[in-house]
């Protein structure tokens, strides 16, 4: 019992992540994709450089005012321009003093060499000197066309690649064999060995309940995008549950959500940075062969879609008022902001990480570094004074 | 009429069952259906069960056959049916294969055609013709819904599909059907590099036909597939796209006779 109270977090962490976008477009008339096909002549690298110069400054300064870090990946998109988190991990792995590393996540369903995605992770655990947590994730549907990756099978091979990376983790008396249904090698024995032993924490994405039993199993953290209050409380549930049925520990540090969060000194100040950062909603024009390629989601999934129900990430109304009201989005002063996430924490019994989308589109570094500078000053210390172990049941 | 041993219109391969319409007596034909999904009842089939002895499964992962974790290629379809092939210890049958079925059919041809009498080609896919920067077929999967019906159909008006219409169980259906072309054909997509080298093997009597406008699987590509079948013939159907049996049924079954009787 006080064994794991001591390894594991009692106060919430908030995690900075800013989805690296490049935002000048032509009008979204004018193309039929944001993804996937939309030529890279738009890319203008001048402003590619300056960008990703000012995004790890944003991320330093999340170091510098005691923020951890979050990276993720995105291919052939102007909502990502990090399609190879792991070199912007390495970047941040120097850059940076004191914060984790999240990189949430590797799309291991769809890299093809699982073996490399374990040493790149080894290699910047030593150089932050253990401060990267490892994210997996299957990606998101548009992921599929960048990579050929094949629709069908997806939650196997991600798990597959799991044991992969796991084995080469922790094994540390030369090679082993690995000849399976996806992959194959003979003679994997990775340089270096992670930093932390036995290897870097691990999360996973949640998007459903169903989707969360094996990550419960593994007592890995399970992060959930803009799912609001329902959806969250659902997939939270289901994580403890997993754990009741298991008569296993938990602590909601096993918990993460991420919203779009924008504090301001007023309610308006912190209400005009969210309507900027409502672009990540607003700017994913996608085409329905691209945001559902067969396989991707279940059969009865694709049933309920023939009969229209919504999909997910389908959020039909855009309003900041809606959106603030689903859990989606916390904005406003530090008071508002501070509230609506407590409202939300205790809707969905509690979690242990909040991550912050806290830049996107338009949303100037000024404006950035404004709204995160108010979050770590104002509202984070009261995060911190939530009791997360306080659901903690055995 | 062989006696398929049918249980609830499934007959057993192994340890798999597959859902199967079997029809007609005469000479055996083993149809095997596309990427779209199974013949329905009521289609072509009742037209060539009037002449031949028909047996059309459905592939694990469509319709209501289920599949194993182990079969994931096409290469397993064809092992499938040379099982069913010896099992009934079927002679001189007619191989008739629509688009991944054509495929599928020529997996088989190449492997054992000892007891088949002739292979007919709609539409089949599974051979890479063009260089490795041209597509020899459109990425179906890359294209809207409305662009893929005008490529499949010479009237795209009858690719529409009102889903408020079918039953859950055909939902379910089409779900499946399209998760598993994906399965099957994602990658190498819609081909396997290795079947071009071995259709010298195929020595038994192949007819080739396509939709005049099949927008997935062009004229150009059946007939250099043809090409490279010693002795296949080549035709078009007129008025049809990727699916002539759909499409013009009549004219499909014309072809099928005048390459039979």
């Amino acid at each position: 019992m006080l064994h794991w109270l001591l390894t594991e977090e009692r106060v919430m962490r908030s995690w900075f992540f800013t989805e690296t976008a490049y935002p000048y477009l032509p009008p979204e008339e004018e193309f039929d994709s944001i993804r996937v096909k939309l030529p890279n002549q738009i890319f203008d690298p001048k402003k590619g450089a300056d960008l990703y110069h000012r995004y790890i400054d944003e991320w330093v300064h999340a170091d510098e005012i005691g923020l951890d870090i979050m990276v993720n990946e995105h291919h052939q998109t102007a909502t990502c321009m990090d399609p190879a988190a792991p070199i912007m991990l390495g970047i941040l792995a120097r850059e940076t003093k004191n914060a984790k590393l999240l990189l949430l996540g590797n799309p291991i369903v769809n890299r093809r060499d699982p073996v490399r995605v374990a040493e790149e992770m080894a290699m910047v655990d030593n150089i932050s000197r253990g401060r990267v947590v490892v994210g997996f994730v299957r990606g998101v549907p548009y992921e599929i066309s960048a990579m050929n990756s094949n629709p069908v099978g997806m939650h196997e091979r991600l798990w597959e690649a799991h044991d992969l990376i796991i084995k080469a983790w922790t094994t540390h008396d030369g090679p082993f064999n690995w000849e399976s249904e996806h992959f194959h090698y003979r003679q994997v024995n990775i340089w270096p060995r992670p930093y932390q032993a036995p290897h870097p924490p691990v999360w996973i994405t949640a998007l459903s309940p169903g989707s969360v039993a094996r990550t419960a199993e593994k007592n890995y953290v399970a992060a959930t995008f803009l799912t609001g209050f329902e959806k969250t409380r659902e997939i939270f549930d289901a994580y403890r549950s997993k754990r009741a049925e298991m008569k296993a520990s938990f602590n909601n540090d096993r918990l993460a959500y991420a919203a779009l969060i924008y504090t301001g000194e007023t309610d308006e100040e912190g209400f005009a940075g969210a309507r900027k950062l409502m672009w990540y909603i607003t700017a994913n024009k996608v085409p329905i062969q691209f945001n559902n390629p067969p396989g991707y989601a279940s059969v009865e999934a694709n049933v309920a879609m023939m009969k229209n129900a919504k999909g997910p990430y389908m959020f039909g109304d855009f309003s900041l008022e809606t959106l603030i009201e689903q859990g989606i989005i916390f904005a406003g002063s530090p008071d508002t902001v501070y509230k609506q996430i407590k409202k939300f924490y205790g809707h969905v019994g509690g979690f242990g990480h909040l991550l912050i989308m806290g830049q996107a589109g338009f949303l100037e570094h000024d404006e950035t570094v404004k709204g995160m500078d108010m979050f770590a000053k104002e509202v984070y210390p009261r995060l911190k004074e939530l009791n997360i172990t306080a659901e903690t049941e055995v | 009429m062989t006696d398929l041993k049918l249980h609830e219109g499934r007959l057993k391969i192994g340890g798999l069952e597959l859902e199967v319409i079997h029809k007609g007596s005469g000479q055996p034909m083993l149809l095997l259906h596309g990427g779209g999904g199974p013949l329905q009842p009521g289609s072509v089939i009742d037209q060539l069960a009037e002449r031949f002895e028909v047996i059309a499964p459905t592939h694990p992962g469509f319709g209501n056959t289920a599949r194993p974790a182990h079969i994931t290629k096409v290469d397993d379809l064809s092992y499938l049916y040379l099982d069913l092939l010896d099992q009934y210890d079927l002679q001189d049958v007619i191989l008739v294969g629509f688009s991944i079925g054509g495929w599928t059919a020529v997996e088989i041809a190449v492997k054992n055609s000892s007891r088949l009498s002739r292979l007919m080609m709609v539409g089949a896919v599974g051979i890479k013709q063009g260089d490795r920067e041209t597509r020899d077929f459109p990425d179906m999967f890359a294209i809207p819904p409305d662009e893929l019906a005008a490529l499949a159909f010479h009237d795209p008006a009858k690719a529409q599909i009102d889903f408020s219409t079918l039953s859950d169980e055909q939902l379910t259906a089409f779900a499946r059907n399209r998760e598993s072309l994906a399965l099957y054909a994602w990658e190498p997509y819609l081909h396997n590099p290795k079947l071009k080298q071995r259709l010298h093997r195929i020595q038994i009597p192949t007819n080739v036909c396509c939709g005049a406008s099949d927008g997935l699987v062009s004229p150009a590509y059946s007939e250099g597939y043809a090409g490279l079948i010693a002795g296949a013939t080549f035709d078009t159907i007129a008025e049809a796209g990727h699916a002539p049996q759909m499409e013009q049924p009549q004219r499909f079954v014309d072809w099928v006779l005048s390459k039979t009787t």
